[in-house]
């Protein structure tokens, strides 16, 4: 009896990792395959996001900046498309920038998605216009602060800025009504509040993966409007839209969707833990008996 | 001369900028604009440098047969590949003005091919990795392991739509239970609190090391020893 007891307790404290890889791996494609859903519901961090969005008036401007690569994109990008489908929705001014060097073909893949999927008949330069890249980090959002176009002569394409009606009446930052950074580290959210938002008085917003989240909570609510955490808060986000214009249920439920597969995910890591605990403890009180 | 011209340089931005910070009229404002220019222009040139010696390490372990020699080859022959084709605009619109994103370019391809799949690979690889060391390090050992572990859960379901279903039912004095504001007060007040300090005390480390740098205590940016 006692061996056999010793037995279960080996077995659950040296699971091989192979099984863990394989229930992490099923957790993850079950889901997807039989489009396991779950209603999500927003968070007041969040719906500070949207709320803003909503009070803006029409021609109000807004800046995003992609601060992220395509390692973080299931997170990110849903995020990026949910904004920027509010933020043209409500007819808002969509500036798009990034800070790192790999944001630039996410505003592709955005300009697909959103712009001329949903909103055709917006016109580039007039209502939405794609600044690109520049090298730079948290100096290159100092520099735009004071000067917008010292910086961005020309748009992505290599076209003078002056040429855009929508850049006329912009010279810096604090020309912005709202900026929102989509990142996932150095640079992002953290150095658009420190070099933007606190020294200019622009509202800062937007979001990062999950494990950024936590480090920016300081900044909420005064320097930091609102947060979208990794990707609970792009669905949060999603749901806030789609509850409120259901047009865009079709198109921007990307997040919801891989919410069910992170839920399943999460479910494993914690039965693994607990198993993991059950272990130590049977192990300790087996040693305890031993000794006794 | 060669140490104190670059601390007089040091000495005098230093101070322009502290005081730009704190009397923002011309010409200190012009100021620092002016500089925010400079480091953008120096950035640029940083690529250079970083590419270089990125060569310049990997080359090294090549030509040494260091250990694991055979990474730096990948490493460099990547590297090489992708400027040059970028660089050269090799495939898509022509000339030097061509986009070098554009479709069709051999810059594109190979960063939609292999590069997006490489970074999606690796931090795809997290969850397995994350999932395996939680079960074996997260153990409730002591009383503030078992705290840990416990605030792990909350914000485990807390941030999936699972926290509503389990404790969506409880009566409105009960709410603060309910498992998704248990995670919002954990993430607002606990770990506010937890960042806040440190990053406080990142703030005076980084204060008193420029400090140091503008008063020309630290000169290992020389090349040289502190003094």
């Amino acid at each position: 009896m006692a061996e056999g007891k010793r037995d279960i307790v080996d077995i659950l404290k040296a699971i091989d990792r192979r099984i863990i890889f394989l229930l992490i791996a099923l957790a993850v494609i079950l889901p997807l395959v039989f489009h396991l859903v779950f209603s999500v519901h927003s968070s007041p961090i969040v719906e500070a996001i949207f709320d803003k969005i909503e009070s803006l008036p029409p021609g109000s401007k807004v800046i995003l900046s992609f601060d992220y690569g395509p390692s973080t994109v299931p997170e990110n990008q849903p995020m990026a498309e949910a904004v920027a489908r509010h933020v043209l929705h409500k007819d808002l001014k969509l500036y798009m920038m990034a800070v790192w060097a790999t944001g630039p073909p996410q505003t592709e893949v955005l300009i697909a998605n959103v712009i001329e999927t949903d909103f055709p008949e917006k016109v580039y330069g007039e209502d939405w216009i794609n600044l690109g890249y520049k090298a730079g980090n948290q100096g290159l959002i100092n520099a735009i602060l004071l000067d917008l176009k010292g910086m961005y002569t020309t748009d992505i394409h290599g076209t003078s800025i002056d040429e855009f009606e929508m850049m006329k009446d912009v010279d810096n930052l604090t020309d912005m009504s709202l900026i929102l950074c989509i990142g996932s580290g150095f640079p992002g959210m953290r150095e658009w509040v420190q070099f933007a938002g606190d020294p200019g008085d622009i509202p800062v917003a937007g979001g990062v993966t999950a494990v950024e989240a936590p480090l920016l909570y300081p900044y909420y609510p005064r320097q930091l409007l609102g947060l979208m955490g990794g990707l609970q808060g792009a669905a949060e986000y999603e749901a806030a839209l789609v509850t409120k214009y259901p047009q865009y249920k079709a198109s921007s439920e990307q997040a919801i969707q891989l919410m069910g597969p992170q839920t399943v995910a999460h479910l494993v890591i914690i039965a693994f833990v607990v198993v993991g605990n059950i272990a130590f403890f049977a192990e300790r009180r087996r040693d305890r008996r031993r000794k006794a | 001369m060669r140490v104190q011209i670059p601390l007089i340089i040091t000495f005098v931005v230093g101070i322009a900028l502290i005081v730009a910070i704190f009397v923002p009229h011309d010409p200190f404002h012009r100021m620092n604009e002016d500089f925010s220019v400079y480091f953008d222009l120096i950035a640029v040139f940083a690529f250079i440098l970083g590419g270089g010696n990125l060569l310049k390490i990997h080359g090294n372990r090549i030509s040494r047969r260091g250990r694991d020699w055979k990474y730096s080859v990948v490493t460099v022959v990547g590297f090489l590949a992708m400027l040059v084709v970028g660089a050269f605009k090799i495939g898509g619109p022509p000339g030097l003005t061509g986009d070098v994103t554009a479709d069709g370019s051999w810059f594109k391809f190979m960063y939609d091919s292999i590069f997006v799949s490489c970074q999606a690979t690796m931090f795809s690889l997290l969850a397995f990795f994350v999932a395996s060391a939680s079960y074996r390090a997260f153990r409730a050992k002591t009383k503030e392991a078992t705290l840990l572990l416990v605030a792990a859960f909350i914000i485990l379901i807390g941030r999936t739509p699972l926290g509503h279903y389990l404790t969506g039912w409880l009566p409105q004095p009960l709410q603060f239970l309910h498992i998704p504001n248990l995670s919002n007060w954990i993430l607002s007040i606990p770990n506010m609190a937890g960042q806040r300090a440190i990053m406080i005390g990142i703030a005076l480390g980084i204060i008193s090391t420029s400090l140091k740098l503008i008063l020309g205590i630290e000169r290992s940016y020389l090349g040289g020893e502190s003094k």
